[in-house]
């Protein structure tokens, strides 16, 4: 088969790679960022600190 | 247990294991008994004494109405467990490395010819995957269980699950040294048990999974804390390479020995695959997962940047794995493979720093406590350690500096460099949070013990990296030295002699480390035998009062 050379392989691969990890990142970027998010990630952020050392789950 | 508990009968789950237990003793006294592998029969026994060990066991507790669960609490014994289990390991492992160390130093010293299990090649792995494998998977599974229940609010799902998981992660251990120590392996560096163990650890490993997932299921907070994140990708992606990388073919179905699907280039590369995710997902991954809850929590600060967080886990988890070829430089895998595998290393840099950066600045505003907690002060060096090591790992993976570092001690100095001051001391430093928290003691029995654990720890630590660098370079070089006439100027066994010295450093350093260890076993013992403190944190109620 003709249509599959090692060289369509690899530009296939080179090309969608880098498309596929820019926008992978990109969208990662935008929800780390996103300003709807912010309070959210501020509350995650304390999460450890407000959890108590008690045997007893929280509510 | 208390009278209330003991008229009850004990949950289904119990039952169902002790059933598990009996059908699983007496499956392997089968195979046992007709297997014509002696190895094979070894390892069988062994399974066969723990299940019988765990249906005793559970019969004596069913029969005694006991295992109930209270689901207005969290599961605390599992992890209590997973802690010593945690310092017993570490003990284990480290000991067998400063043997090995010694050998290597003086071939002579503890090796005794009509005893092959005493050999270096048959300790080698019996040391790394005791320290991975052991000292770390029992810190991780510790922790993991920790974290996941107090960031969501939630009791372990799975009832029984997760000591199932505990004791059976520790079979696995026992029956992976023992075949080690007998000479059973698959010769695939950080996957050397065979098929049988393979399976086991599947088994075990698919139910943690499970139980870790049950428990973000049923979590009250609505978000998955990023700790989590890190935990789940750990134990994913572990299962995932474990899978791949153990996919062989038994010769007989009652026999230790299997032979690898692959062949050639092929299973080079899924070896290093498997063997570069060890490091970024087991003992890269994981350990963040503990970062990010026991730094803020013990600093008590909130993580420096959240949104660092996420970007930090998702560009790292995409990029790690794809570096596993950069240790298959200058070898039969095409160049182009060999490229790709190097660059994403160096991509790397930026989340790793990103990580490191994000551990370390959340100290802001709490700076003193480095000077004051030696608890935390020993998480911060292992970020540090982290950064360190995260940058010399890209530096090593460059082809041309490859060309130099690879077989050197440069590589053993760089892996102990991670292992020793990152894991181990992010490991010691949960440890030192957690037994406190878990026995309900106000405080470690002794802080002094905590300094002295961490400064000859560290001591030892320079020691090591420091000697592996002197012999790694030097080695290379010497390897590399042409005569005038194009011949290799050095013969092996002097290039070997040149690293005497060094040998010498890294076991005296090796020997520190592993001494910090036992004080940090002493000094736990004794927090754990310490009274009850007089006046309890608000917070947390003695059990006795709760229960009652």
């Amino acid at each position: 088969m003709s249509f599959l050379t090692y060289e369509q392989v690899a530009r296939f691969a080179q090309q969608g790679g880098t498309v596929y990890f820019v926008v992978i990142f990109l969208a990662g970027l935008a929800y780390a960022l996103w300003p709807k998010n912010r309070e959210a990630f501020r509350d995650m952020a304390h999460l450890p600190l407000r959890d108590d050392e008690d045997e007893h789950v929280g509510s | 247990m208390t009278d209330t508990t003991a008229q009850q009968d004990s949950p289904p789950g119990a039952v169902a294991l002790l059933i598990l237990s009996a059908v699983g003793a007496f499956l392997a006294l089968m195979a046992t008994g007709l297997s014509p592998d002696p190895l094979f029969r070894l390892e069988g026994w062994v399974f066969t004494f723990a299940a019988l060990a765990s249906a005793a066991a559970l019969t004596v507790g069913v029969a005694n109405g006991r295992y109930q669960a209270d689901p207005g609490r969290y599961e605390d014994g599992v992890i209590r467990a997973g802690a010593i289990a945690t310092v017993f390991w570490a003990i284990v492992g480290m000991l067998v490395g400063v043997v090995i160390a010694l050998q290597l130093a003086w071939p002579r010293i503890f090796y005794f010819p009509e005893a092959g299990w005493l050999n270096f090649g048959r300790l080698r792995p019996l040391h790394t995957s005791g320290v991975i494998f052991a000292f770390g998977g029992n810190a991780l599974i510790a922790t993991s269980f920790y974290v996941v229940q107090r960031t969501c609010r939630a009791r372990l799902a799975g009832g029984m699950a997760g000591w199932f998981v505990f004791w059976g992660y520790q079979l696995f251990i026992v029956m992976a040294a023992v075949g080690y120590l007998a000479g059973i392996t698959e010769g695939r560096e950080y996957a050397e048990p065979e098929w049988f163990v393979d399976l086991w650890l599947t088994i075990v490993w698919v139910v943690y999974l499970l139980v870790f997932l049950g428990t973000l299921w049923k979590r009250k907070e609505p978000h998955i804390y990023v700790a989590n994140w890190f935990y789940l990708a750990f134990i994913v992606t572990v299962a995932l390479l474990h899978i791949v990388n153990n996919l062989s073919l038994p010769v007989s179905l009652l026999g230790a020995k299997s032979y690898s699907l692959f062949a050639g280039v092929q299973d080079a590369l899924t070896q290093w695959w498997y063997g570069h995710n060890a490091v970024g997902f087991f003992l890269t991954a994981g350990f963040l997962a503990i970062m990010y809850y026991f730094v803020p929590k013990r600093a008590k600060k909130p993580v420096y940047s959240y949104r660092l967080s996420i970007v930090h886990f998702w560009s790292l988890i995409f990029i790690y794995i794809w570096a596993g070829p950069h240790h298959l430089h200058y070898t039969a895998l095409p160049q182009w493979a060999q490229t790709l595998g190097m660059t994403f290393s160096i991509m790397l840099w930026m989340p790793s720093w990103g990580g490191m950066i994000n551990g370390l600045m959340t100290l802001s505003g709490a700076w003193d406590k480095l000077r004051t907690d030696p608890v935390l002060r020993m998480m911060a060096v292992a970020v540090g350690f982290y950064g360190m090591s995260t940058f010399e790992g890209p530096l090593m993976s460059i082809r041309a500096v490859n060309a130099l570092s690879h077989y050197t001690d440069w590589t053993i100095g760089h892996v102990h460099s991670g292992a020793l001051g990152w894991v181990g001391f992010i490991s010691f430093g949960a440890i030192y949070c957690l037994v406190p928290w878990l026995w309900k003691k106000d405080r470690l029995y002794s802080n002094a013990l905590v300094e002295w654990h961490f400064w000859i720890a560290t001591l030892g630590l320079l020691l090591y990296i420091a000697a592996m660098w002197v012999s790694g370079i030097g080695e290379g070089l010497l390897w590399r030295e042409y005569t005038p006439q194009g011949f290799l100027a050095n013969s092996f066994v002097e290039t070997v002699s040149a690293k005497h010295i060094a040998n010498i450093i890294r076991a005296l350093g090796g020997l520190m480390y592993l001494s910090g260890a036992l004080i940090m076993a002493y000094n736990i013992y004794r927090t754990i035998r310490q009274p009850a403190p007089a006046v309890l944190p608000a917070a947390s109620g003695p059990i006795v009062a709760a229960a009652a």
